[in-house]
């Protein structure tokens, strides 16, 4: 039982990081309609300014600012790529954005190999999150339950940003008519770089989050971003609250899988994936794109 | 706050009384040439409708105005400052608004969110009461999402969004297009109700009986040109003429 359990841990970490990726991918893709292929390359970067803050000499910024610093860093490096290359994209097929980022990721991740090799960079849990917690039916590393109650707060805060506030209905807005939103006055090729750091932003976190579980490699991002985009593939393009929900139920399926039959726990969203596509092509919350 | 409104038209009127005045404009939709030298004014205060065809390059020109066609040249002065070539959403803070022929009512939006949408670009805007006067049908749905409304009401909340703005230039193509008399009637007697206001309205039409209620002038367009125009009271006069333009 205490395997089972270890293993839903496990699950709602990575559900965890899943979801702040695909939330990502979603807000960039309703706004820019790009699927950003350098979501995991981003991520990774969000990891190695985490590192970088901590062990300048200079600056040793530890992992709290980093939470805010990092996300900012890479979200201002985001929102270069976008006013420098993709911008010229908008109106084209979706293979254009999908190759450019791609490329941008080959070449982040080919930069931080080419320095810091293939291996990983440790990075230490801050003091205060240091330890466990006997919870009676298993032993909780303190660490790993914030990073799962923290992805959750900061998942629903942007749900609420973007479902429930004025600068949300201007997005929701933008996405089904940029043309119209402008015209009422929204400087809207502003608001599509803000969003496209947003997202970007969202990513660097979860790199900042998963450096003291998964330490800093150039390569983390490349791992992890083909299964979250099968998460994105089963959750739906666009949804918000889908990608949310498809993020965490995917990684706890995956634990339970490691759990009851190990050998597939690979491959279940993949599996889950074919099956989605076969049913519901647009995805289980998705509308067609 | 209407009173700002009112206060604001004769001032502008004043001013050379022309708020908008449109020069040799073109247009083209990427390769397709359709605007082909429009000139016309609109003096504040004014009613103005737009006659003429399908196709003939009304609602082109309106959306050249608004600066939402890409490739233009002419000349737009707007208070007698140039347009011509500036973004959308600057046009929209000088204070022009645009009401576009398919509504463009957001489906992800709930009517609240849709009538708060645009954003506020002067002083002088209706306050929510007023339009709720106007309007008030639109007071019991505010909950309901943008889409599920029938098209009349739809065709309000798209005119009522833009009152709240404090734009006083309204450009508004084919309001009445597929809605029930009943509804026509309302929306004339809102546009007349708008002039009393001080708003300055622009109106595309094709049912020039409908626009004979509400407008001060008319000019004719076809084949991206204005070929003809003409004062309200001179609509008995021009009759068999406007026949013939309109082929009714």
């Amino acid at each position: 039982m205490q395997a089972l359990y270890a293993q839903l841990l496990v699950g709602l970490i990575n559900g965890s990081f899943y979801a702040l990726l695909s939330l990502g991918l979603a807000v960039i893709f309703g706004m820019l309609n790009i699927i950003n292929f350098a979501h995991g390359a981003l991520y990774m970067m969000g990891a190695f300014v985490a590192y970088f803050l901590l062990n300048n000499d200079y600056l040793s910024i530890g992992y709290w600012p980093a939470l805010i610093v990092a996300p900012i860093v890479v979200g201002i490096f985001g929102m270069i790529l976008e006013r420098t290359m993709l911008q010229w994209l908008t109106g084209l097929d979706h293979l254009y954005g999908l190759l450019l980022t791609f490329g941008i990721a080959l070449i982040v991740q080919g930069v931080f190999q080419n320095y810091f090799g293939s291996s990983g960079l440790p990075y230490a849990i801050p003091d205060q999150l240091k330890g466990g917690m006997n919870l009676g039916f298993m032993f909780l590393p303190v660490y790993r339950g914030w990073v799962v109650i923290f992805s959750l707060v900061v998942c629903i805060a942007t749900w609420f940003l973007i479902e429930k506030t004025r600068l949300g209905a201007y997005l929701r807005a933008a996405t089904e008519n940029p043309t119209l939103v402008r015209a009422f006055g929204v400087n809207v090729p502003r608001m599509i770089t803000l969003t496209y750091g947003l997202g970007v932003g969202l990513a660097a976190l979860a790199g900042v989050l998963s450096a003291p579980i998964n330490q800093v490699r150039p390569l983390m991002g490349a791992d992890l971003i083909i299964v979250v985009f099968a998460v994105v593939v089963i959750g739906g393009m666009g949804s918000i609250m889908g990608s949310i929900i498809t993020g965490f139920a995917l990684g706890v399926i995956e634990g339970l899988t490691k759990y009851f039959y190990p050998e597939a726990s690979n491959t279940v969203v993949f599996v889950l994936m074919v099956l989605v596509l076969l049913v519901k092509p647009t995805g289980l919350t998705g509308r067609a794109a | 706050m209407a009173e700002t409104a009112t206060a604001e038209a004769p001032a502008k009127a004043a001013s050379g009384g022309n708020i908008l005045q449109v020069r040799n404009l073109e247009a083209w939709y990427g390769e397709s040439h359709i605007l082909h030298g429009i000139n016309f004014d609109v003096n504040a205060g004014e009613v103005v409708t737009l006659l003429g065809r399908n196709g003939a390059g009304k609602t082109t020109t309106l959306k050249s105005i608004m600066g939402i066609i890409g490739k233009r040249t002419g000349s737009v002065k707007f208070n007698d400052q140039d347009i011509t070539q500036t973004t959308s959403d600057k046009i929209a803070r000088m204070g022009i608004a645009f009401c576009p022929e398919e509504r463009g009512i957001f489906s992800s939006l709930d009517v609240r969110e849709n009538l708060l949408l645009p954003p506020v670009v002067r002083p002088g805007g209706l306050p929510l009461e007023q339009i709720f006067d106007l309007f008030p049908n639109l007071k019991e749905r505010l909950n309901s999402q943008g889409t599920k409304l029938s098209g009349g009401e739809q065709q309000m909340l798209a005119i009522a969004r833009i009152l709240r703005t404090g734009a006083n230039f309204l450009m508004l193509d084919e309001p009445t297009e597929g809605l029930a008399p009943v509804i026509i009637q309302q929306i004339g007697h809102t546009i007349a109700r708008l002039k009393k206001e001080g708003f300055t309205i622009l109106l595309v039409e094709q049912n020039f009986r409908f626009a004979s209620t509400v407008a001060d002038r008319y000019y004719v367009v076809e084949h991206g040109k204005i070929i003809d125009g003409f004062a309200n009271s001179e609509l008995a006069a021009n009759m068999d003429k406007l026949h013939t333009y309109l082929g009714v």
